[in-house]
């Protein structure tokens, strides 16, 4: 027969009713990959991409050369921020289908990403977030209450009613504005990273995508500039298997790891268990070490699962199968840690029992106190006029007019609950700390 | 003052920016050791260093991303992109990222980022280096719109857009780059030094961002053009022999609309000249506005003398372009108008 060009189109190895398969997620033992020196050539380090950097073994032993021997105070911490933001999130989703907040997007399953990353870097590394990151807010130190008050547009929303829920900022904290449109801050970061270089100073940024938005020229844009310019910037990829409905092959997954892009542009490719706090933290400083000393950019993917809905507009049943999550073969990180914990000796059932009740209750009192700031059906709301501010620094002539015609037509009525609302302090405070 | 060619006024602007403010930096392709493919940029890296005046990869996406991230940290970047043409890989980033941080962090992060980009046709570069873009961008709330006539107002301009808070898109009629042109490409060319607005100090100034300028006063018929077409209006006003005010719009965005609209109560009549395509082009906004605020004073329907809408062909530049001739017929047309 004669030869022909045919397309391949990639599937998904199961879809809804059929069992779910993993076994093209290639693991390595945890422990078994070599960890070299912060600053070894890129082309010497090519075998990261192809392994799984893992510290958790089966039994919750950290074991191998990328364990970061943390005390057992700061895993206790990273658990409980972990614990929080799952607690977060899950609180944030029923209050969605509650009709309280119109939209909302968890990270269920990938807490120790953000949480691992955000404790191995320091407080004045920029950190340039995707949509599933609000584990960096949480171990920053941002309030529960001010991610709250955004999600629901109030008097006190940081960003004053302008974005749909979760697209926070912090710029006391070092968070840079999550964009709706993917990728964008990949490239921001290595320009950030090298204005950074420009000044002589000594910190770094970091930037995160899924591995879907790996196929946005912007994720191509981020890293040639990195690489060129070897920016310090440590470019994450948190391949959770799925953006939305289309599973990774369809951003190229099928024939190498994500990892493996970096040694195309000259960039050291870690691909880590994603779901081990331990491997997280332990690569994400090596990536940190070898930015600060002048050794460029490094490519992370972060291999996990995600394990909700893309967001609450989406109803994964119809496209992938229920139990997935289930038989994912790298776990649930907090539960992974939680065993770490427990079989060294610093943890048990009865505390993380304690721990989940005191942060729960902490969750609801949060939203208590953010809800008195106004939702979107009820309670005090922003004067529709601020609509027309921070366009531009200076309001010019054609948007105060514009605010003029919003005003004869709609004046101002102070909501229920609310004395004076010219007198309202519509800005959040810049740094709150969590309690 | 010294006589500048629109090239050496934009080039003195960038060089007393990068002496004034450290911040200051320029990045761009073929803008560092080669000092950029139209000269602009020319002696900046060797004055300055590496650090501050930056080749880039071809990614003008790129440019631009890094440019906003080097605004979030402080830097004041002027980004070229070396033709309007090739500015919209960098769409996403100008409008979804560089105009909207402000607004969309409520104030707490902004890249005050300056893009410059040469546009314009009458060069023979075809349809992938003539365009006129403008419209594409005034359309887009958060950023300015400016596009300099000459080498004074480029140098004043420029140094306002570098020190301003907001980001600006900064649009470079090419064809003007050397001299003034008035529309007629067998007559030969013209020098700067021949202009008065060849004149240009050699030192710092501004030039407003939000102010249009009178160029010719008249009576009859106010001409609101900008770029090349504020000289090609001037020999059209010449030919068809009417007492026509031209106003050099200059600020697109924000618009000077008082200058434009106080001269058209006075005048009754007028004509929009722009080098775009007419469909949805920035002349549609000053008609509107102008019918908006003028309407009582009207004595005759507005016109537009515009690029044909189709895209910017080859061998049929001067067929295309909007010439003096094609802009006297409107006056003459406008003043027949009773």
């Amino acid at each position: 027969m004669a030869q022909r060009s045919r397309l391949h189109l990639p599937h998904p190895p199961a879809r809804p009713g059929e069992k779910p398969d993993f076994s093209y997620v290639t693991l390595s033992p945890a422990g078994a990959v070599p960890r070299p020196e912060a600053k070894a050539p890129a082309r010497t380090v090519e075998n990261l991409g192809r392994e799984l950097v893992r510290v958790l073994d089966d039994d919750g032993r950290a074991v191998g050369p990328w364990n970061p021997h943390l005390e057992p105070e700061e895993l206790q911490v990273a658990l409980r921020h972990m614990l929080l933001t799952r607690l977060f999130d899950d609180r944030m989703q029923r209050m969605q289908r509650q009709g309280r907040i119109s939209f909302y997007m968890k990270s269920t399953g990938e807490e120790a990403v953000s949480v691992a990353q955000a404790m191995a870097l320091q407080p004045g590394d920029m950190l340039f977030p995707s949509y599933r990151n609000q584990g960096l807010f949480i171990v920053r130190g941002r309030s529960l209450v001010d991610l709250m008050c955004q999600c629901l547009s109030n008097t006190r929303d940081m960003c004053r009613g302008r974005q749909m829920p979760i697209m926070y900022h912090w710029g006391a904290g070092n968070i840079f504005s999550i964009s709706g449109n993917l990728a964008t801050q990949f490239p921001q970061a290595a320009g950030w990273a090298r204005a950074a270089a420009i000044k002589g100073e000594d910190h770094i940024a970091a930037a995160w995508i899924g591995e879907g938005a790996s196929a946005e020229a912007d994720f191509h844009h981020g890293m040639t500039f990195a690489a060129v310019y070897q920016a310090p910037v440590i470019l994450n990829i948190v391949n959770n298997q799925w953006a939305i409905s289309t599973f990774q092959g369809f951003a190229g997954g099928e024939r190498r790891n994500f990892a493996e892009y970096g040694p195309g542009y000259g960039i050291p490719g870690v691909r880590v268990d994603g779901n081990d706090f331990l491997a997280v933290y332990g690569v994400t400083r090596w990536a940190a070490e070898r930015a600060r000393q002048s050794g460029g950019p490094t490519l992370i993917e972060h291999v996990t699962y995600r394990a909700g809905a893309h967001s609450t507009s989406d109803d994964p049943s119809r496209y992938r199968p229920k139990e997935e999550w289930a038989a994912w073969p790298l776990g649930d990180p907090i539960a992974r840690l939680k065993q770490h914990l427990i079989a060294l000796g610093e943890w048990s059932e009865e505390r993380h029992a304690a721990l989940e009740k005191q942060l729960e209750a902490h969750v609801i009192a949060c939203w208590k106190e953010a809800a008195g700031f106004g939702t979107l059906t009820e309670g005090p709301r922003l004067d529709p006029a601020t609509m027309f501010e921070d366009v531009f620094h200076e309001m010019p002539q054609h948007l105060a007019r514009q605010r003029e015609e919003l005003r004869r037509l709609a004046p101002a009525q102070p909501a229920k609950g609310s004395a004076d609302e010219s007198s309202l302090d519509t800005r959040p405070a810049a740094v709150a700390k969590e309690g | 003052m010294a006589n500048m060619n629109m090239v050496q006024a934009l080039n003195s602007a960038m060089d007393i920016m990068l002496e004034r403010d450290p911040r200051v930096v320029v990045l761009g392709e073929d803008v560092g050791y080669f000092g950029g493919v139209f000269r602009c940029t020319d002696g900046l890296q060797r004055k300055h260093g590496e650090h501050r005046v930056l080749d880039t990869p071809i990614a003008e996406g790129g440019i631009v991303a890094a440019a906003i991230g080097m605004g979030v940290n402080g830097l004041k970047p002027v980004a070229e992109i070396q033709f309007a043409d090739y500015i919209y890989p960098a769409f996403d980033q100008i409008v979804s990222e560089l105009a909207r941080l402000r607004y969309r962090t409520a104030g707490e992060f902004s890249a005050p980022v300056t893009i410059r980009t040469p546009c314009g046709g009458g060069i023979r570069g075809g349809q992938t280096h003539s365009q006129s873009p403008e419209g594409v961008f005034t359309h887009v709330c958060g950023i300015k719109v400016v596009m300099p006539s000459n080498p004074y107002d480029a140098k004043g301009l420029l140094i306002s857009s570098i020190e301003d808070e907001d980001p600006v898109v900064f649009f470079e009629p090419k064809r003007l780059y050397n001299g003034p042109f008035d529309g007629d490409p067998h007559k030969p060319a013209v020098p700067w030094s021949t202009h008065p607005k060849g004149a240009v100090p050699e030192g710092y100034y501004k030039v407003s961002l939000s102010k249009a300028e009178v160029v010719r006063p008249g009576k009859d018929v106010t001409v609101l053009a900008y770029g090349t077409m504020v000289h090609v209006a001037e020999a059209a006003v010449r030919l068809a022999q009417v007492d026509a005010e031209i106003i050099d719009v200059r600020a697109l965005a924000p618009l000077d609309t008082d200058t434009l609209c106080s001269s058209v109560c006075k005048t009754g009549r007028c004509v929009i000249v722009h080098e775009a395509t007419r469909y949805s082009g920035f002349g549609a906004e000053l008609a509107a506005t102008v019918q908006e605020e003028c309407f009582w004073h009207l004595e005759a329907p507005i016109a537009r003398v515009t690029g044909w809408d189709t895209p910017y062909p080859h061998a049929f530049e001067w067929e295309y372009f909007p010439g003096p001739g094609r802009i006297a017929a409107a006056l003459t047309r406008v003043m027949e108008d009773r």
